[in-house]
């Protein structure tokens, strides 16, 4: 063995009610390593973890730290044992100092009274040591996701980690600030921290890791290095079955205008980026992809655009017909269609079973209602269909839409928006956290829907999603679209550096 | 630094000119009729005490994540107790001690409605009102009485300050209390590590367990504290002010309590200035219903000090953030 063995476990089992979340689980981690985990969600990954740092406790198995046998009962436990974590929702206390936020339960005290000045050494002692600049005094939520991150990661060096848990870190970050956290790996790497990196990226894991092992169905399904494996391995791997990543499809066969905007503008009293004469046109059967490190005003062009949040100046119209702002039903029933960027808070009821989600924009109308009384069958019958076509999972129709699992969550609102005569879709992030199946599923039912004529507006962060499937892209850098690309031309290079704000020569050259 | 301070100089803008405001107002009052000021004065302190302590009940309650809307009932049940213990030994430190026990006790009630079975805390806090209305209605029995209540001393020659003497510092016991508990209060919850961590358990529990802080502990502390904090305002009601018992005598002061930490921004200090502009326009009415200056119904004065609370806070406090995790119980996965 030419490393020392950090952590191990052996046969870790656990089970929820009615599900097998981690089933006879063994790993290991070797000091200086880079471990990634790679699985669908809902294989355990996150479950493995939180056994290992204490918030779960396992029902079988055992943890060996540097080979000895040990019982870890909660966070604290981990913590003393030199474990630490950055979740991926940041545990993060939003109102709390950078300083606070760090020493919170392991404060620097005399007779509990707090020693910030202090601890405030120490913090900026570490974050030398590492190359990780932050600015003690600055509140959390004042400051950008990259940097609440550094946050997570010097709070867990703070309290002396040697194993860093980094759970899906690289979810919330721009490609820029994705590079940054891998050359922060590699620095903590050579500084003899021993890392577990958990994502569902594939090209990342090959970028990033030593050594990778594959999750599915709470097992471990196969161990192996990123120059022995492939992108589509890994993936037919973690799926278990066969996995398109490429999108196929034919060049677009683009119609006429369906959706126009023109010059919006909305200013949103306090934020930063709002919306700045705007102009976008989205043909017939062509999907146009807005590119841009989020938080640059493409929320507020979706919410504009789908009735949610007035406009200052500007119009949308569909089909040459202009639209009234902020009249959602109007613009539905003329043809629009939204998958919003948070399904379980825009897109669905929760507690509302299926058959009430499927009909939300359509309930008051006939067959669903005759009079003032709800034709139930006729919901039924639409539930059923749908959930038939759209080959959403569910055990009834009457299933609550919050016991579903994110993909097919996602179906009930892609089934529900695309049954309807729709003209023109705004699918805005489709696939954030889902696995590679669903995404698969997502992505081919766009170009489908595309194929038949739809005019799509696609709304995402990922840039290898835009690039694969929009016919044009349109790049958005504070709250303006600074540059329109044909989407066969643009190289992954130069919309970086345009989602990043320099503006290239190349604005004129396009063709609107 | 230059902008940290001038964030510092805004945001104590307002608390400075209400305050040089009032002390303009004072000093002139004061040239003209020294008794009417003094008694006004010292009337506002009277009666922002179990209001403030009332306040800080709820800040403790709220900075750790639980809603106490139960403060009423809490210091109804104290002010019960504190008086029946009072007839019963004759010695005022027990009864008042009573009071703080029976407080603390309805905090473990709330703290086990809410953290532990995780009710929904309004029904909690309401259970406690109902229940303390009831049970004081029930037991009291009308002609009790005591051999006295708490009396007022001085803090030697700072007594003898004219005004300011008479009105700080002769004063009874559990008003100096209330006085102390703000300094200590407002230093404990932002020095030091239990400040800390109890924010952090209102702010977002979740990050505060994945650090070792134990959140239940935490909240069922700063509950049962809060609630002796709370039975010490009842003591107050029937041990220094009243010496006596009346049903139902707490009169919305829980209440107001709650509007004072919310106006105070969830802060002791801030809490301390609310509760005495309350105080004072309580006082003020007093004085004008008693001088019979204005000809209008004594309804309309009556409103007097609820009118000028909303127009002062409402105009001059900007909107402030409550403790995110407030009302949620915390579930671990």
């Amino acid at each position: 063995m030419a490393n020392k063995r950090v952590l191990e476990t052996k046969n870790i089992t656990k089970t929820f009610p009615g599900v097998l979340a981690n089933d006879n689980v063994s790993m290991h981690l070797d000091e200086g390593e880079i471990l990634a985990i790679l699985g669908e969600n809902g294989a355990g990954k996150t479950t493995l973890l939180n056994i290992i740092y204490g918030l779960y406790n396992q029902d079988e198995g055992e943890i060996y730290i540097n080979g000895e046998l040990t019982t870890i009962d909660n966070p604290q436990d981990a913590i003393n044992k030199g474990i630490g974590m950055v979740h991926q929702h940041f545990m993060l206390v939003p109102v709390f100092t950078v300083t606070e936020n760090m020493i919170l339960g392991a404060e620097v005290n005399t007779a509990g009274v707090l020693n910030l000045k202090q601890a405030r050494k120490k913090i900026l002692d570490l974050s030398n040591a590492y190359g990780l600049q932050v600015n003690p005094d600055a509140i959390v939520e004042e400051i950008p996701v990259g940097i609440q991150q550094r946050v997570e990661i010097l709070k867990a060096l703070f309290r002396d980690a040697r194993i860093l848990i980094l759970d899906e870190p690289t979810a919330v970050l721009t490609p820029q600030e994705i590079e940054e956290l891998f050359q922060i790996m590699r620095e903590l790497k050579s500084k003899g921290e021993s890392i577990i990196f958990i994502s569902h990226k594939l090209k990342e894991v090959m970028e990033i890791a030593d050594r990778i092992m594959v999750m599915r169905r709470g097992a471990v399904v196969g161990e192996t290095r990123p120059s022995e494996t492939s992108q589509s391995d890994l993936a037919n791997m973690m799926v278990g079955r066969e996995v398109l990543l490429r999108v196929e499809k034919q060049p677009a066969q683009p119609g006429e205008d369906v959706l126009r905007i023109e010059d919006l503008v909305i200013q949103d009293p306090g934020e930063l980026h709002s919306l700045k004469h705007v102009s976008l046109t989205v043909r017939a059967g062509e999907i146009l992809g807005i590119a841009g490190v989020q938080g640059n005003g493409q929320c507020e062009l979706v919410e504009g655009i789908t009735g949610l949040i007035s406009y200052n100046q500007g119009s949308i119209s569909i089909n040459g017909k202009q639209m009234p702002p902020e009249k959602p039903r109007e613009l539905f029933e003329n043809g629009m269609a939204h998958i919003p960027e948070d399904r379980q808070k825009h897109g669905l009821v929760l507690p509302y079973p299926l058959t009430d989600n499927l009909v939300l924009c359509s309930y008051y109308k006939y067959p669903f209602v005759k009079g003032l009384i709800r034709n139930e069958e006729a919901i039924l019958e639409n539930a059923e269909k749908l959930i038939e076509s759209f080959d959403i999972r569910t055990p009834s129709p009457f299933n609550l839409a919050s016991n579903l699992s994110g993909g097919n969550q996602q179906k009930v609102i892609v089934a529900r928006e695309l049954s309807r005569d729709v003209k023109i879709l705004i699918a805005n992030q489709p696939t954030r956290g889902l696995d590679v199946g669903s995404i698969e599923y997502i992505h081919r039912t766009l170009v489908e829907m595309r194929d038949k004529g739809l005019g799509i507006l696609l709304v995402s962060a990922e840039l290898d999603e835009i690039m694969s499937l929009s016919d044009r892209i349109a790049v958005m850098y504070e709250g303006e679209v600074v540059a329109i690309l044909d989407a066969k031309e643009a190289t992954r290079e130069e919309l970086g550096l345009l989602m990043a704000g320099s503006k290239v020569e190349r604005l004129e050259e396009t063709a609107l | 630094m230059n902008l940290i301070t001038q964030l510092r100089l805004k945001k104590l803008l307002v608390p400075l000119i209400l305050a040089s405001l009032g002390l303009v107002a004072v000093i002139v009052s004061y040239s003209m009729n020294p008794q009417v000021t003094q008694a006004v004065l010292a009337s506002t302190l009277r009666q922002s005490t179990p209001i403030l302590l009332g306040a800080m009940c709820g800040i403790l309650c709220e900075k750790s994540g639980i809603i106490n809307i139960g403060i009423e009932g809490q210091m109804l049940l104290s002010a019960f107790m504190g008086f029946m213990v009072n007839v019963w030994t004759g010695n005022l430190l027990v009864a008042v001690l009573a009071g703080m026990a029976t407080g603390a006790l309805l905090g473990l009630l709330h703290a086990f409605m809410s953290v532990t079975l995780k009710l929904d805390q309004i029904i909690g806090g309401t259970v406690i009102n109902i229940l303390a209305l009831g049970l004081t209605g029930f037991f009291y029995t009308a002609g009790l009485t005591t051999k006295g209540k708490l009396q007022p001393f001085s803090l030697g020659f700072l007594a003898e300050i004219p005004l300011i003497g008479p009105v700080l510092f002769r004063n009874p016991p559990i008003t100096f209390a209330a006085i102390v508990l703000v300094f200590v209060l407002q230093f404990a919850l932002f020095k030091t590590t239990w400040g800390l961590r109890t924010r952090a358990v209102g702010e977002h529990p979740r990050a505060a367990d994945t650090l070792g802080v134990n959140v239940f502990t935490t909240r069922y502390i700063n509950v049962i504290m809060g609630g002796a904090i709370a039975g010490l305002a009842g003591a107050f009601l029937t041990l220094e002010a009243v010496g006596s018992f009346e049903r139902a005598m707490t009169n919305g002061r829980g209440f107001v309590a709650l509007a004072v930490m919310i106006f105070g921004k969830w802060s002791p200090l801030g809490a301390w200035g609310a509760s005495l502009l309350f105080g004072f326009a309580n006082a003020l009415q007093t004085q004008i219903q008693f001088a019979g200056v204005l000809q209008i119904p004594h309804q309309f004065i009556g409103m007097l000090p609820y009118v000028l609370t909303i127009i002062v806070l409402a105009g001059f406090v900007g909107r402030a953030r409550p403790p995110a995790a407030g009302g949620v119980p915390y579930e671990k996965e």
